[in-house]
This record gives structure tokens, sequence and C-alpha cells, in this order.
């Protein structure tokens, strides 16, 4: 496996979100002849047919610039990149996914567009010879090369999964002067973009459906319970019970109801402790000391928020706390004390 | 030619009613031009830019139903930047201005304003329907003048369009005299709406065959609605969320035994899955399922839906449906005609959700199929082969291979041999839309196979411009084309000039044509604009006629160059 895979790897795992050009960088590559995701220099291997190499081969073939997506090779290029780590290709491009999620993407664009539009200096005095473009897309080809592959084939496409659709490239200022890395790589890999998905109007799927999609997923991602104006239901969970309950929070206008209903839900295992604690079990356990019980030093009410940490609840106003709660949690306050 | 009086060949030409043979009768004799003018009510304009509102209103003056299409095909793609083109305004002054009693107006890519939809609904008088596909540049302000003074409004249709939502009032604006309702659709619209409002709305609207709620529309609403419109035909549900042993959900599934019309069904564009079941009551007599907007619907949920509806006839669908669920398809639907499969989540590299193994399966189990967009993640020769022999009858048949040159995994080889059999089979084809590795070689079958063929989209395929030069010479019937990304050139593009003025349109994008050639062509063929989109800072445009062009955009036109094109269009 080469350096490279391991940073890219170790980076998507991790999900750091750095550019993967300090990445690269950390991995003591240095930058040279790829894009912020590192696959051009696979682009590179590819078409020199070393698989170790590491760019430097400058391969005539590889260098002419060719009209084609990512991936596209002319028929005799094909069995060039045979031994391509093909099947680390797979968790290459799919690593890659991760990072540009989080900050990537703009970078990533920009190095796209410049590699994608032909300003017309880059383009004067080109002389097309063959038609293809070289591209980090190579990946899926190579992995096509797989000698045992058959018809239903899981591959791992080179595309870059991110919100930033064709749209977000469009507007992407075109200028024949590449951003950083790119500038040397247009060359080699004939600006073809890093990833599929960054190809300006590809896949061809209108974007008003690509928004639509995207906005879906976005509700349907973010709160724990069912998307829908009407409720918003989220786990309520509890030390020491065997199982956990749902509540509505949009059933309720004020921390008090929540917390009443809460109580009313949670009593049962309540009344378990208040045994365990050698209270006199047959006595029937009042309101009142039930809510001595939860208000007391016993327990706290906390909520785990969109950002993933588990805040106390009765801060904020209860509609920011609806928007941002994912579950609740009772708490002995024993437990709490970090908040 | 003069036996009959004219009325009664004005009587004969009623009958005739497509736009193709209403303008071949006008081209047999100036009597019958001028009989066929004054009857003609609908009129189909392709490309708003061939010809002007005035030469229009001056030839038709009977004018009632009006088609328009704006920019090209490859806008849907973010290919045409912003501002290109296409406004609407010019058209409306125009009928405006005439005494045009226009009822029906349908748009598609155009750019409408919000002063276009007012100065439309305070114009005519008359005016029943319209239909927004695609288009942009309006507010929900513009539709609530339309709903307001629109006094007997049968259909307001938005279809995909971009609209800017200033929160609702719109619906509002139906006057209570407004009775006359067939067909409200306003899925893409994403702001909040007066739900009393709607509920009034289609109370007093006997006649709705057709409602589309768009995803604020929450479902005890949709449950009151269904109440006062169990006569719909088309419905389209916007959010699908509750839970099911809620009181409201009981009563939605009662009331939904009771809507036997419905034959077609869209939207879930917010689902909980759990809920689906109160529909399978009225999915044996769905003959439209359109589920390529419902993420929130998992391949199982698909399927098992999928399952009862035994009478479809078209089906979009996500492809999270996954092969397995596309052989469910398969033997379930035997009527099938039309199928489209979009990709849930087109950037992902993850899950293969559909492959060749589903298209296949769908040929050898729907006979009917006639048309078909199928995006997935590869495809092979020996499927398509197989596709090809089990389907004949295609109409329009477009793949898009996510991976745009992904060759046949199986063998590495490019798909020629497979879109050779797709076109070589399916005489009928009119339609036509490439992926995949693909040499010049797939340009010769279609070429000279595909004689039918009226439009063709092609990216990042073929070698050298032999490959556009066969599909030139050989469709005879072609209409429009559009290339991105192949090395097709000068003279590819020279070769036979006048085969343009019998075309539509052209689009070559990232293609090898120069400045020059452009300029030849559009010197050639004065019937011809020629436009060329340069978005780069570059501006020296004359200078070098060597230079490639970035985007190029033909078509031909009886009235020469356009005066509303932007700065970075330079029209030859």
């Amino acid at each position: 496996m080469s350096p490279l895979l391991l940073g890219v790897e170790e980076e998507g795992q991790s999900r750091v979100s750095s550019p993967s050009v300090e990445c690269i960088s950390q991995n003591g590559l240095g930058i040279r002849e790829w894009n912020y995701l590192g696959l051009s220099d696979f682009c590179s291997v590819d078409s020199s047919g070393v698989p170790d190499d590491n760019g430097n081969n400058l391969n005539l073939k590889a260098t002419e610039l060719r009209l084609g997506l990512p991936g596209s090779q002319s028929p005799e290029r094909e069995t060039e990149h045979c031994f391509l780590n093909s099947g680390k290709l797979d968790e290459k491009t799919l690593f890659p996914l991760l990072p540009s999620k989080d900050g990537i993407c703009s970078s990533s664009q920009k190095s796209v567009v410049t590699g994608n539009k032909r300003g017309f200096s880059e383009v004067k005095g080109t002389i097309y010879t063959e038609k293809k473009w070289m591209g980090p897309g190579a990946v899926p080809d190579s992995q096509s090369l797989q000698p045992v592959s058959h018809g239903k084939y899981s591959v791992a496409q080179a595309s870059v999964k991110k919100d930033g659709r064709a749209n977000v490239i469009q507007e992407q200022p075109c200028t024949s002067n590449g951003t950083k890395v790119n500038r040397t790589d247009i060359s080699n890999n004939s600006s073809a973009p890093t990833a599929k998905a960054q190809v300006v109007g590809w896949p061809p799927i209108r974007s008003f459906r690509t928004k639509a999609l995207t906005t879906s997923s976005k509700n349907n991602d973010e709160v724990d319970g069912k998307p829908g104006p009407g409720t918003l239901f989220v786990k309520v969970s509890m030390d020491g019970a065997p199982y956990l309950r749902k509540v509505d929070l949009r059933m309720y206008s004020t921390y008090q109801e929540l917390s009443s209903a809460l109580e009313k839900m949670f009593s049962c295992f309540t009344l378990g402790q208040c045994g365990a604690h050698g209270t006199p079990g047959k006595e029937i356990l009042s309101e009142s000391k039930l809510k001595d019980l939860l208000h007391g030093s016993e327990y706290v009410l906390t909520y785990e928020d969109k950002d993933g940490d588990w805040m106390l609840v009765g801060d904020v106003p209860l509609e920011m706390f609806i928007e941002t709660c994912r579950r609740l949690k009772i708490m002995k306050s024993a437990d709490a004390i970090g908040l | 030619m003069n036996y009959f009086p004219d009325e009664v060949v004005e009587h004969v030409f009623d009958f005739i009613t497509s736009h193709k043979d209403r303008n071949s009768v006008s081209l047999v004799c100036k009597s019958w031009y001028k009989i066929e003018r004054y009857s003609r009510q609908r009129v189909f304009i392709g490309n708003c830019y061939s010809i002007t509102p005035q030469r229009l209103i001056a030839r038709f003056p009977g004018l009632k139903s009006l088609t328009l299409k704006g920019k090209p095909h490859f806008a849907d793609f973010n290919l045409v930047p912003h501002d290109w083109g296409g406004f609407l305004d010019p058209w409306i002054k125009a009928l405006a201005k005439s005494r045009i009693g226009l009822e029906e107006l349908r748009l598609k890519r155009m750019v409408v304003s919000d002063d276009s939809l007012e100065l439309l609904s305070k114009s005519f008088p008359n005016f029943k329907s319209l239909v927004l596909v695609s288009c942009e540049g309006f507010t929900t302000d513009g539709v609530a003048a339309i709903a307001a003074n629109c006094r007997f409004l049968r259909e307001l249709d938005l279809q995909e369009n971009e609209v800017e939502d200033h929160r609702g009032h719109w619906l509002s604006c139906f006057p209570e005299s407004c009775t006359s309702l067939v067909s409200l659709n306003f899925a893409c619209l994403k702001g909040e709406i007066n739900l009393a409002s709607l509920e009034r709305l289609v109370a007093r609207s006997p006649n709705l065959k057709s409602l589309r709620l768009n995803r604020v529309v929450p479902l005890d609403t949709l449950q009151k609605l269904l109440m006062r419109a169990p006569q719909l035909v088309d419905l389209g549900i916007g959010s699908y969320v509750d839970d099911p042993s809620s009181e409201v959900f009981t009563k939605l599934k009662a009331v939904i035994q009771l809507c036997n019309s419905i034959r077609s069904l869209s939207g879930f564009l917010e689902v909980a899955p759990c809920c689906m079941s109160a529909i399978y009551p009225i999915c044996e007599n769905l003959t439209f399922l359109n589920l390529s907007y419902a993420p929130g619907l998992q391949g199982n949920d698909l399927t098992k839906l999928v399952q009862h509806c035994r009478k479809l006839q078209r089906l979009w669908i996500l492809d999270c449906i996954g092969d397995k669920g596309l052989g469910v398809v398969a033997s379930t639907c035997k009527e099938l005609q039309e199928l489209r499969v979009f990709p849930s989540d087109p950037f992902d590299a993850g899950n293969a959700a559909v492959t060749e193994e589903g298209l296949v399966l769908i040929s050898a189990g729907c006979p009917k199929l006639n048309s078909l967009l199928y995006f997935c993640h590869q495809m092979t020769n020996a499927a398509l082969i197989t596709v090809a022999k089990n389907c004949t009858n295609f109409i329009r048949f477009r793949l898009c291979i996510l991976d745009p040159v992904k060759a046949d995994p199986v063998t590495n080889q490019p798909l020629d041999e497979g879109f050779g059999a797709i076109v070589r089979s399916n005489k009928s084809l009119k339609r036509l839309s490439l992926s995949g590795l693909l040499t010049d070689q797939v340009f010769l079958y279609i070429g000279m196979y595909a004689k039918k063929l009226e439009m063709l989209s092609i990216a990042f395929a073929g070698d050298s411009n032999k490959g556009m030069l066969y599909v030139l010479n050989g469709c005879k019937k072609l209409r429009k084309l559009e290339i991105r990304d192949c090395p097709f050139g000068d003279v590819a593009l020279l070769e036979d000039m006048g085969k343009y003025e019998t075309m539509r349109s052209l689009w070559m994008s990232s293609c090898e044509v120069t400045l020059g050639a452009c300029k030849t062509l559009a010197k050639k063929m004065p019937s011809l604009n020629v436009e060329i989109i340069n978005e780069s800072e570059q501006l020296e445009f004359s200078l070098d006629d060597r230079l490639l062009v970035d985007k190029m955009y033909l078509y031909r036109t009886l009235v020469g160059h356009r005066k509303d094109e932007p700065e970075y269009v330079l029209l030859l």
C-alpha cells in the first residue's frame, strides 16, 4: 500500500476535516501532480503502468490531453494498469468521500473547475491526438479490469460524496490559473476532476431533483424522531431502566410539562429505586415524593444536542431546545457533574 | 383543390389535431394554408427564438393554446449559464397587446417573471390553464396573481420550477367564486401555505381531478382533503408522516378506501414507511406511480408497495429499489410501458443500487416497455443485447451510467455492441441517450439503424469526427442533437451544413470545434443562429479563429439574431 493510500485511509477513518493537502504533506510525499484528494497520483501511476511510481514517470501518453471523463481510457490503454492497487483503489476512493464531506469540497471544486473548464489560454496550441481524458477516475476502469469481475460488480466509484453538486462547481470562478496544486497536473491528468461528481453537469440529473433529494435526506437525518412538522419523537433513556421511551417534544409548551410527562413515564422505575433504597415497599409513592426524587439530588434531565454534546435541560428557550435536541437522558446527578 | 367550400375544408381540419399534420396540411396550397391558419387554435413552438411573437400572432389570429420551450435541454444540468435567455416577457406583452384570446399556456425551461404572470392574469379573461415545467424567475407573488385574477382557471400546474417562496398567501388569493379548478399542482413550492384555505378551495372545486401537494401539507390535512375530493384521479402527497396508531391515521385509511378513482400517485416528499400500508387499497388501480422524490422509502418499502400495483403503466422510482426490487416490478407490472430509475445519491460511490441485472429482469418481464430512463452504476454489452432481444418497442431509451466512460465490467469492452443491438432491434426509437465507454463504432450503428431517431444525447463518447458524421448522415429524422465532451470538431461540424436546417438545434460543448468553423457556418447559413457561450475571462474572441469554443448552440430560425442575449453570448 502506498503511503498515500495509508494517509488517505487514516484521514477517512479519523474523519479529519483538514484539507487533504495537509495530510499529504504529513505523509511526506510532497505535493506533486495531484489534486487535493490525491487521486490524480494514481492517475499518473495508472498511465505509466508502473504501480509503485509516484507520478515521476512522465509517460507521454499520460500527458496527452484527452477528452473524456475520469476513467476514460482508450482500449489499448486499459491493459496498462492492470495491477493497480485495484482492490485498494476501492478503499482509496471510498475514504476520500469522508473528508471531502467536511471541508475539502471547496478546494477540490476549485481545482476541478480550473481543470475542467479549458480557458482559452490553456487550449491554445493544444494538439488533440487522442480523445480521452486521463483522470483519477482511472480508478473505476482499473477496477473493472479485475479478471474475476462478474456482471454484478460493486464498484467503488471515484466519486466524492458531497452535497456540492454541479451547481456549486459552476459558480466557482473559472480562471485559467489553476489553484495551487492543480496547475502542475493539468498537463498530466489533463485537468480532469478529482472525482466524477465534480464534473459540471454530470450525472445528468435536473438540479431541481438533486436539490429536492438533498433537502429530504437532510430532514431525515437531522432528528432522531420522525421528520415532519407534526411530531418530533426523541428517545428518552434513564439510567437503570431496562428499556427506553419516546416522547414527542412538540407536545409540550413548557419545560414543566415535559418534566411532568417524563416523571409519569418513568415513575415505575423510580418506584423500584425507592424500594431498593429501603423505603417501605408498600408505601404508595405520592407524586410529590416522586417529584422530590427526580428534582432532588437523585436525577437530572439531560439531552444530546445536534453536535453530540450532552447538555442540561432547561438552559435555552424551549423552541431552541426542541430544535437541537436529539435524545434525552435521565441521569443520576452524580454522573451529571461534568455538565 | 377547391371542390369544397372553405367551411367544409375547415370542418375536416378540425379532426386534424397533431401539430405535424396541421403543419403539413398548411403546405399543400395557398387556400389550405389560409384555412388552416385561421382555424388553428393550438401552436407548439419548440424553440422560442425560432420565431417572434408578432409573426405568431399575425399568422394565427385564432390562437388559444400556446406551448413554448426556451433553454436548450442541457440547461437542466447547469451547462447553460444564468440569464442565457428564454424570457417569457416579450411573448406575454405581444399577446396582451393583440386580440388573441389566450386560454392555455405551457412553458418549459423559460424565464418567467412575476410581472409576466401578472400581465398574463389580467390580459386574457378566458385564461384557463397554466403549466410551467422547469421554469424559473418567479415567486409565489406571480402565482398569487394568477390565482386572484384568472376567474375561470382550470389548471395551475407547477412542475419542478425554481420558485422563490414568499410564504403562502398565494393560495388564499383564489377568490371564493373560483370553483372551476380541475388541476392544481404546487408540489415544487417549498413554503408554508394556509391549510384552511386549501381545504376550502378543494371543498368548492367539484371538478378537481388532479391535486399535488407540497411537503408542508401534513397528513391530517391530506385526510381532510381526500374527504372533500374522493373523485380525485391524480394525487400527489406532501408529507406522509404520522403515528400509525393515531386517530388521524385511522381516518385516513378509511377515506383512502373511498378514493377509488385515483390512477396516479406521486409525492411522499416526507414519509414514514410504517404508514404506507394505508395506500395499498388504491394500488390495484394505479397506472402511474412516481416515488422518485421519496427518499424516505427504502428498498423493501418500495418493493412491498409495488407488489400491489398490477396495472401500473408508468413507474418512476429511486434506485434504492435495487435489482431485486426491479425483479418484483418485472413479475408484477405486466402492463408497464415506462420506467424511470433515478439515483438516490448521484455522487455516492457506495452501494451499486441498480445494475444491468435489474434492467434485464424488467425487459424480460415487461413486454410493453417502450420508454426507459435508467441510472445505474454499470452496464454490460450482454445485458443490453438481452434487453434488445426482449424489447423491440422502445421509443425512448436513455441509459445513464454514473461513471460516464465506464466500460463493460465483464469484458472491458466499450458498450458499442450493446447500444448497437438496441438501435438495431428498436426501429421506432425516437430518443436515445448514451453513456459508458463508447467509440465511433456505436455511432456507425446509430447512423445505420436508428432511422426514426429524433433526439440524441451524447457525452464523453467517440474517437473522431467520424462518429458525429455517421449520425448526421444516417439519422434522417434527427431534430435535436446535443453533445458534450466528445472529440468532434470542425470537419464534422461543417461537412453537411444544410442538415442543420432540418433540425431544431445542435448543442456542442467541450468538443473540438473552433471559433473559425462556427463563423464559417454562421456565414454560410443565414437561417441558423450560431451562438457561442463563453464564460471564461478571455475576451479576445475575434482574435483567434483557432480557439476552441467552450459551448456552441445553434438553431434554425426564421427571424435572425435575437436581441436579448447576455454579455457572454456571442451571436455569429
